[in-house]
């Protein structure tokens, strides 16, 4: 098919391209659709997986669909127009070309490329149709802006190849990616057959393919772990393909395990500690040192605490037996080079 | 202080206990960006307002599944039901909110039962009941005013649904009416006031294209479930629009408090930004900022910059391991809360009589009434 292993077979030529495919784990894949619940940096992670996949000369599309900008923001450009433009170029070649869809364009688009009525969709638009769509049937808002998304993974260029390698989906959050995805089902309730419906099955047709993979964001506490296995459930019963879990904003421990199992159970001996401190010149007094060990010991126990119960919620995603992946926190936040640093981690890690 | 707050311009304190235990206090509302922790604030404001004996309820939107059960919430089933396990001599009542159930409710309180079934069977509004972003809002909305006007309960706890901005429930129920209002709404009920002739016939050149580009666009049989769903719910309409506008006029009484939940995280101190200008734009009463999940460091005497140096030098030395790998730690928490300053200051400056509460980060989740008692101490105890 059009996967990356598709191009190996190419001629001299196109073996140009094909020479930079790797083995990774979603090879195949064209459509990463990347959710998360709110704070765990979905679009962070939806943005260094796109840098990743564009790596050694191919062309990412990343799309965002929930008006937010968060795409700009991450790459810190202007507020972006609904237009594919090319924002970033990727280590080693390769460029990522972003799309924030408006679904109001998104239907002008659509009435365009099926009817040919740019014009009476401009009328529509003034009628407030897009605050019908948005307001009464939001699974037709969802239909639109899947349908752009799909529309450019299908697209193909003037010599017959997909115009993009791969799309980055920034989807909705985890507790209404499922909803957003099953399109089909979305709008059957109101349209059983007609334009929309086609227009839904032929969305479908991508979404559901083994082309697409739904990435889950998280980090290691409690309810993104929950909200994340509970998602993974609801792609199942949807029958829409789930992809790997991207663990985001994880802190090494630096403190060997027995150090950690010691300041768990509050036996850790800030003697020693004391000691390093004024070694390392950080006390002015015995009596300085010792309040600065406590208060470090204080540290250590949280850590130790935190570090115990992280334990536990990887062995949680652990059992949803989907690939893992681990990004580090990053001290001074995410910038442009935090980003790179990130997209690095992915593809190091295999999964781009 | 330390040297974390020292860089902090000084703020007002939010003082939560002051706010609910003002007998003048009748609402209080949780809004915020998705994430930061907006529910299990709702939930432990409510708990120490009845232990410090207000008769209250929490109206929680979504919440999460271990937070529901902690206050003894086991089924989403649109009634307050008692806590148990609260101390003194309040109490406490939680709900979860059923927004189909609601939805379904107002439109029985206003149509006549055969306009009613035509509603609730219509396939638009059960697509608008169950699933439109906005009606989750728009039905909160609601229940608050429900809630308000049953007399039951001295204060009202609100925690807002988890919108994309945090924004949307406050223009939520405006657009469902805007929306009912609209050209489009007037033009899809023309064919029915015109006496049942055909579609559009009557109308216009420009209606002609417009509703020819939405039977194809929808098909026909979608566009007449649209005509019948909209011109029954026209007639229930004007209720609908008395009720929100009262449920409006509640949130900007005196006795609401607006909290703005967030976390020292770039996107929901933005959020907290714009959400406290539109308050201030509707005239709503804001009582604060809750900043939720702050990490601080006990050791915040020794800078990050210092624990680095020092432990490169233990590292260079090859002396004690085990204190350079602690201030390694050390410095890392001491960036964190750095950065978490950083985040915050844009808001701090933007709105420097905003009063601030911050609550630490906690290790767990709130698993019971003993976690959520914790929090509502956190909140309370601002110095």
């Amino acid at each position: 098919m059009g996967g990356r292993s598709g191009r190996i077979g190419e001629g001299p030529l196109g073996s140009l391209r094909s020479v930079r495919a790797r083995d990774t784990d979603w090879d195949g894949v064209r459509l990463h659709v990347v959710t998360g619940k709110g704070g765990t940096g979905k679009t962070t992670v939806a943005a260094a997986l796109a840098l990743a996949l564009a790596s050694g000369g191919r062309r990412v599309l990343l799309v965002e669909v929930e008006g937010r900008q968060g795409i700009a923001q991450v790459f810190d450009l202007p507020p972006l127009p609904y237009e594919e433009r090319k924002i970033a170029v990727a280590p080693g070649g390769g460029d990522v070309h972003a799309l924030a869809i408006d679904p109001e364009e998104a239907m002008l688009d659509y009435l365009e490329m099926f009817y040919g009525m740019r014009r009476a969709g401009k009328a529509l638009t003034k009628m407030g149709v897009v605050d019908f769509a948005t307001t009464i049937a939001p699974g037709f808002r969802d239909v639109l802006v899947t349908g752009k998304t799909t529309e450019a993974v299908r697209r193909k260029g003037k010599d017959g190849r997909r115009v993009y390698d791969a799309v980055v989906l920034d989807a909705p959050p985890t507790g209404r990616v499922a909803r957003f995805l099953n399109v089909t089902n979305e709008v059957a309730g109101l349209a059983r057959v007609g334009p929309i419906k086609n227009h839904a099955d032929l969305v479908n047709g991508v979404v559901a393919s083994p082309e697409t993979a739904v990435h889950f964001v998280t980090l290691l506490e409690e309810m993104p772990v929950q909200e994340t296995l509970d998602g993974l459930g609801e792609l199942r019963e949807t029958g829409l393909p789930p992809g790997g879990i991207f663990t985001n904003m994880v802190r090494k421990s630096l403190l060997p395990a027995s150090v950690l199992d010691a300041a768990a159970k509050g036996r850790f001996d800030p003697g020693e500690l004391a000691l390093g401190l004024k070694a390392a010149g950080l006390a002015e007094g015995g009596a300085n040192a010792a309040a600065v060990a406590e208060a470090l010991a204080e540290e250590i126990a949280e850590h130790a605490h935190r570090t115990k119960l992280e334990r536990r919620e990887r062995r949680s995603l652990d059992t949803s037996g989907r690939p893992r992946y681990e990004l580090p926190l990053l001290a001074d936040g995410v910038d442009l080079a935090g980003l790179y640093e990130l997209a690095e981690s992915i593809h190091a890690q295999g999964a781009a | 202080m330390n040297e974390r707050s020292g860089r902090l311009r000084a703020v007002p304190v939010l003082d939560l206990d002051a706010i609910i235990d003002d007998p003048d206090t009748r609402i209080v509302v949780c809004c915020g960006s998705g994430g930061v922790g907006k529910t299990t604030t709702a939930a432990a404001l409510g708990l120490r307002a009845a232990e410090r004996g207000r008769s209250a309820v929490v109206l929680t939107v979504d919440p999460a599944r271990r937070l529901a059960q902690s206050m003894g919430l086991t089924e989403l089933d649109n009634t307050p039901r008692p806590v148990a396990g609260v101390k003194g001599e309040g109490k406490l009542h939680a709900m979860m909110l059923d927004m189909k159930r609601t939805f379904d409710e107002i439109i029985e309180a206003h149509a006549d039962p055969e306009r009613a079934r035509q509603i609730l069977t219509n396939p638009f509004y059960q697509s608008l009941s169950s699933s439109f972003s906005g009606t989750q809002e728009y039905m909160a909305m609601e229940k608050l005013g429900q809630l308000r006007r049953s007399g039951d309960w001295d204060l009202i706890i609100v925690d807002t649904p988890p919108s994309r901005s945090a924004l949307d429930f406050l223009d939520a129920p405006e657009r469902l009416g805007r929306f009912l209002d609209g050209r489009l709404i007037r033009l899809l009920m023309a064919p029915a006031k015109a006496g049942g002739r055909s579609a559009f016939k009557l109308l216009n050149a420009g209606f002609g294209i417009v509703a020819g580009a939405l039977t194809k666009l929808l098909g026909a049989q979608v566009l007449k479930d649209l005509q019948m769903f909209v011109s029954a719910l026209d007639a229930v309409f004007g209720g609908f629009r008395a009720r929100a506008e009262q449920t409006y006029k509640l949130l900007q009484a005196p006795g609401t408090a607006f909290v703005v939940v967030a976390a020292p995280e770039r996107d929901a101190m933005r959020e907290a930004s714009y959400f406290v200008e539109r308050l201030a734009e509707e005239r709503m009463p804001l009582a604060g900022l809750v900043v939720n999940r702050v990490h601080r460091a006990p050791a915040a005497v020794l800078s990050a910059a210092r624990s680095t140096a020092a432990a490169e030098d233990l590292e260079t030395r090859g002396e004690h391991d085990l204190t350079a790998a602690v201030l390694r730690l050390h410095a890392g928490r001491m960036q964190l809360a750095a950065r978490e300053d950083r985040e915050q200051e844009h808001f701090l400056s933007a709105h420097p009589t905003v009063p601030v509460a911050r609550v630490p980060a906690m290790s767990q989740d709130v698993h019971d009434l003993a976690g959520l008692r914790k929090v509502g101490e956190l909140l309370a105890a601002q110095s």
